[in-house]
């Protein structure tokens, strides 16, 4: 555990510039929180986006963005009816005879509280079970506490890694991403549990040696199985990422980040949480 | 040591269980031609149909895998149901009078494998509908969207020689000036007489004044009730005049019809406007691109899971590689029996979860390159690897479990989330990890000790 120091100096790093870059950079939401409509058409004739805008103000509808990938576009406007809709898709047939429908998605508002509170719930409960759960088996919650802060760490980051792709990438945050936190909690976690099962068992083996020489037995031994494993999970997702549709990059990326923070930071912050209440313990006796 | 013949039934049973996985994952039909030099192959293979009679009732599975409509395509509506309309006490079954009402609309649209679901939403309900392969939703919309109308009408006499050509229409035109407003609402009854079921009509003032008019008008007469112009049951006759408001329509009832007639006559009098607040449809093409791409890199990723495997752990990552296409099949072969519907997160949860069941094997082996270095003979070092990584394996997946049984929220909290996106995930991770145990853990233990044994002891 020589390297406390350094994780200490590569947490605080990362927290900082995740902190820094929610605050002034915040995230791009996507309907899925706002509210709002997506379309995504396919329009062979290619015409000008020009030509959409005049449609869509012809309806009084505002707030259009449209980018296009060749005949492939994909708008985003405020949350219409159906009505509004029908016409919109007669104004684009005008224009475009073959033109086809990808995908159209609308909501209200409402439903992005809604989902941002569920998340919320979700991962406080999560935790909360967690905590039971790994304090119960290890008959020691100060295993339970680092686990969980850990796995606070790594969702923390994970938020604002998406605030800085959100800002250089255009990330958005979906309910893909949602899951995607989710998953992290537990990816997170399940890495900390193994190293600290460990160290359970060294413990067993020898409770004379002091929690820092144990420490870093555990971690060692166990080191080359984290990052072995984080190698296959980095290896399908990575093939998500590159070679999966653009529905899943941003969702592969969130799950890519979310495994690598959590093989880190089940060495990098859990161990040195466990060692620090440790010691503290070890002070009031 | 281990019984050797146990070992040797466990391998087999294996073996087995793989082979039937195998053949429930066959596609329906697959033709291959096989044409070298003087050797001309060619044949058809069908998958066999799992059908089995039990006495009289035939038992089968349709094992063809369910896709939801984020990759088969179509449209999902959700809507506010507006329940200020209705008395407290009435709520659940204007409920579920609208739900049934809005299924037999959706029927006539002629879409299969619809789903219709009411969810509560703190002091709000809502009324959610997926349509598969629906490609013009305004109309759905619009069929869905308006409110139920139940009207009454008369029978009128038919000059004799019109009898043969007359239609329903022709012949109940004479209108009550009764609608669904006027009902209070409709229930199941037993005849005190006879204990038959029937249904009991309860009208409002204004329509009780109405309804005798009517049954003094059309006395001996039948009297028609449309919902959205259909006609819910044989029209009843007036047997007498009815001024109290409180009509009984008996017949040939079973508890069952009884019940159906009542909640339709429900979705007219205790109607519920229903808004739209959200709708997404995908095109077909869109969902079968994503289909595609995210097979071709699942594929690309175990190819790499494997040659990681081979390379780093040489045969035993060997074991793990058949160890890891056992998994993929008896989880294919799950989602089809089951059956789980597999929308796009559902498909990245499997492909996670492929990650996690490598983990198990990771564990294990690491586990015995320690015991080896030790001084252990392999065997030895192979049972003691199992063995000692097996106390990790439970506790990290169990941890894996919680959040996954979080995440789909088996019992409908509606504080937790409900989005069918979320669950999909959800549902193919807790399988793929409790699968991934049993591969990792059991069939590959079980692999080594038949397949590695003999060589390396020497």
């Amino acid at each position: 555990m020589k390297f406390r120091p350094l994780f200490f100096i590569i947490s605080s790093f990362l927290l900082v510039s995740s902190f820094l870059s929610i605050v002034f950079w915040g995230f791009k939401p996507s309907i899925d929180f706002v509210g709002g409509a997506v379309w995504e058409i396919n329009l062979p004739s290619n015409p000008d986006n020009s030509k959409i805008e005049e449609i869509f103000s012809k309806n009084n509808i505002n707030n259009l963005t449209i980018t296009n990938n060749k005949t492939q576009y994909h708008l985003e406007f405020q949350d219409i009816s159906s009505d509004q809709k029908n016409t919109l898709d007669e104004g684009i047939k005008n224009l475009d005879q073959d033109y086809t429908e990808l995908k159209f998605e609308s909501l209200g508002p409402v439903l992005g509280k809604e989902l941002l509170k569920k998340t919320v719930t979700a991962i406080i409960l999560s935790a909360f079970f967690l905590f039971l759960f790994i304090g119960r088996r290890f008959k020691d919650f100060s295993f339970g506490i680092s686990a969980i802060l850990a796995m606070f760490h790594d969702t923390f980051i994970l938020i604002g890694a998406f605030s800085i792709l959100g800002h250089f990438f255009g990330a958005e945050l979906d309910s893909l991403f949602v899951t995607a936190l989710l998953t992290t909690l537990s990816s997170s976690v399940h890495d900390t549990v193994v190293t600290f099962n460990r160290i359970r068992e060294l413990k067993r083996q020898n409770f004379q040696i002091d929690w820092v020489n144990l420490a870093n037995q555990g971690v060692t031994e166990t080191l080359s199985r984290s990052v072995n494993n984080s190698m296959t999970i980095v290896f399908m997702l990575l093939s998500l990422v590159v070679l999966g549709g653009s529905t899943t990059k941003w969702f592969a990326t969130a799950l890519l980040i979310g495994v690598i923070c959590g093989t880190y930071s089940s060495t990098g912050v859990a161990i040195p949480l466990v060692l620090f209440f440790k010691k503290h313990q070890q002070k009031k006796k | 040591m281990i019984n050797k013949d146990k070992i040797m039934r466990t391998f087999w049973t294996i073996l087995a269980m793989t082979f039937i996985c195998f053949i429930i994952n066959f596609p329906k039909e697959m033709p291959i031609s096989f044409h070298f030099d003087r050797i001309n192959f060619d044949h058809t293979f069908y998958r066999p149909d799992f059908k089995f009679k039990v006495g009289e009732k035939e038992y089968g599975k349709d094992l063809d895998l369910k896709f939801g409509l984020d990759l088969a395509g179509g449209a999902s509506l959700l809507f506010n149901i507006d329940t200020s309309t209705v008395k407290k006490e009435d709520i659940s079954s204007a409920l579920e009078s609208l739900k049934s009402n809005i299924e037999r609309r959706i029927n006539l649209f002629g879409v299969s494998e619809t789903n219709v679901q009411i969810v509560k939403q703190q002091n709000e309900y809502r009324l959610k509908i997926e349509l598969p392969g629906v490609e013009n939703v305004s109309s759905a919309i619009k069929l869905i969207g308006t409110t139920a109308q139940l009207k009454f009408k008369g029978e009128v006499e038919i000059p004799s020689e019109a009898t043969a050509t007359a239609t329903f229409n022709d012949v109940f035109t004479k209108d009550t000036g009764i609608n669904g407003s006027h009902l209070n609402r409709a229930s199941v009854q037993l005849n005190p007489n006879n204990s038959e079921p029937e249904v009991l009509l309860e009208f409002d003032d204004e329509g009780a004044k109405l309804f005798a008019t009517a049954t003094e008008e059309l006395l001996n007469k039948r009297i028609a009730i449309l919902l959205d112009d259909q006609p819910i049951t044989y029209p009843p006759t007036v047997n007498a005049v009815i001024t109290d408001g409180k009509a009984v329509i008996s017949g040939s009832f079973d508890n069952k019809t009884a019940k159906e007639l009542a909640v339709q006559l429900n979705a007219g009098a205790l109607p519920l406007q229903i808004n739209l607040i959200q709708q997404s449809q995908i095109g077909a093409t869109l969902g079968k691109d994503s289909i595609n791409k995210g097979i071709f890199a699942g594929i690309v990723g175990l190819i790499l899971v494997s040659i990681f495997m081979i390379g780093n752990y040489g045969k035993l990552g060997l074991i793990a590689d058949i160890g890891l296409i056992i998994y993929g099949l008896i989880t294919l072969a799950l989602y089809r029996l089951i059956p789980i519907t597999l929308t796009f997160p559902g498909i990245v949860g499997f492909i996670l979860s492929i990650g996690m069941a490598v983990d198990s094997n990771i564990l294990i082996f690491e586990r015995m390159r320690e015991e080896t270095r030790k001084g252990k003979n392999w065997n030895n070092a192979m049972e003691l690897g199992f063995g000692r990584a097996w106390d990790s394996i439970k506790d990290a997946n169990a941890c894996t479990i919680i959040t996954g049984l979080i995440l789909l929220n088996p019992f409908n909290w509606n504080f937790l989330n409900t989005s069918g996106m979320v669950r999909g995930f959800a549902i193919t991770l807790i399988l793929g990890i409790i699968i991934g145990i049993f591969t990792g853990v059991f069939v590959t233990r079980n692999l080594l000790r038949v397949l590695a044994k003999e060589k390396i002891q020497k």
